[in-house]
């Protein structure tokens, strides 16, 4: 216990996360600081680019053999989250078709801000992790929101006129993000470690700079959420806390059991807890617009980010410690 | 100067959906329009994501049968669940052989 205390409070005091309580701050004292929309969106592109470049060029010299079983686990959990997750909204929380296949799509997904995080808390604490993670990213990332969409599609069939499939499916894959982070694990791959020397001045050392800035714009934006709290309900509340623990601790342990390192397991332990702010609400907002933004972008933005960030790093860690022994 | 009547079809909408409207409205029939990004509220306070941005503002000449057609697309396609507002005008066009 007196680990997951000392771990807490590394956490909390490092710049990223004392960043993003800067930013909330910032927001409930009604301070006029506001991010230009393209700079966030800058920060976007530069840490999606980023992280797949890296991502890549560690691949490059990934065994298979290495990595099959930790891609294996978390193609698994991209399948399975988002159906257990539309069922227990339906079923215990009473949501409706759209709103929890939108939620689904969210949870089962991924955060790679999230995700970033958890590479520079580990890094702080000198504990190693393995190089392809980012894949793994780009793994989880899209096929949970096609899951909780065809789930979605199946209970109510698209009104006349509403995408079709064919389209749905090209504007998710070819979402900005996707196309980031694919783009960039490609390159990485392709280039590997010497193309990624080129542009490491860049793409590398600042990167933990620009994550600060991204979180101090996160929280800001989280913190806009926490008055769409109310609407939110206790019943997701509790889900942006428990089903994250949840899926992470079984994110945790399917690394382990996949021969992921103590950092290896907890990164996909927090895979697993993440939920996604920019690419599931673009996607759903197109293919279920009577989801109600109010229920997933609060959920996912201003319970669930700020929790994993928070407490999740330090418990996700504490549990893989304890798997490994 | 000759001008000849048009209609302006003003579309404010959320950022998500730009691509769509402007494939929509080329197909509907207008010729072209001007984007503009926009900020602002409407009745539902509804905030759909950040990532893709504010609002767009979509305006674009047309005949008034055109304007119709738009029109009539909006409300089946979008009014129920999107933020969309939408307003005609009437409007004095130079060179109105452009826009038909």
């Amino acid at each position: 216990m007196a680990d997951l205390w000392e771990t807490l409070r590394l956490g909390l005091l490092s710049p990223m996360v004392l960043a993003f309580g800067l930013g909330v701050a910032a927001t409930l004292l009604k301070s006029d600081l506001k991010f230009p929309g393209e700079v966030y969106t800058a920060l976007s592109i530069y840490l999606l680019f980023a992280i797949g470049l890296k991502g890549g060029a560690e691949l490059a010299q990934t065994a298979l053999a290495d990595f099959w079983a930790p891609a294996l686990a978390t193609l698994a959990l991209g399948v399975a989250v988002p159906v257990w997750c539309y069922a227990i909204l339906r079923r215990l929380g009473g949501f409706g078709v759209a709103d929890a296949a939108a939620l689904a799509a969210h949870y089962g997904s991924v955060s790679a801000v999230t995700f970033s995080a958890s590479l520079t808390f580990l890094e702080s604490l000198q504990l190693p992790y393995e190089g392809f993670l980012p894949t793994l990213v780009a793994l989880l990332e899209v096929p949970a929101i096609i899951i909780a969409l065809a789930i979605a599609r199946r209970q109510q069939p698209a009104e006349p006129g509403g995408a079709g499939w064919g389209g749905l499916l090209h504007e998710l894959l070819t979402s900005k993000s996707i196309v980031l982070l694919l783009g960039g694990l490609a390159i990485g791959f392709l280039g590997g470690p010497a193309g990624l020397a080129q542009v490491a001045p860049f793409f590398v050392d600042p990167f933990r700079g620009a994550l600060t800035l991204f979180l101090l714009e996160m929280g800001m934006v989280a913190a806009q959420r926490f008055r769409d709290f109310r609407k939110a309900g206790g019943f997701l509340a509790g889900f942006g806390i428990g089903m994250p623990v949840l899926h992470g601790a079984l994110g945790v342990w399917l690394g382990t059991l996949a021969g992921l390192s103590v950092g290896g397991s907890m990164v996909l332990g927090v895979l697993a807890a993440s939920a996604s702010y920019i690419a599931a609400p673009a996607a759903v907002r197109l293919a279920l617009p009577q989801a109600n933004p109010s229920y997933y972008l609060t959920a996912s933005l201003a319970i669930t980010f700020p929790f994993n960030l928070v407490i999740g790093l330090p418990l996700y860690l504490e549990l893989a410690r304890w798997l490994h022994g | 100067m000759q001008t000849v009547p048009l209609k302006r079809v003003t579309i404010i909408a959320e950022a998500v959906l730009e691509e769509r409207l402007i494939r929509e409205i080329k197909a509907l029939g207008a010729k072209g329009y001007t984007l503009t990004a926009a900020r602002g509220e409407g009745s539902r306070g509804v905030r759909a994501s950040e990532w893709a941005g504010q609002n767009v503002k979509l305006e674009t000449l047309v005949s008034a049968e055109v304007a119709d057609r738009l029109l009539t697309h909006l409300a089946e396609r979008y009014f129920a669940h999107y933020a969309v507002v939408a307003y005609v005008e009437n409007v004095a066009v130079v060179r109105g052989e452009k826009y038909t």
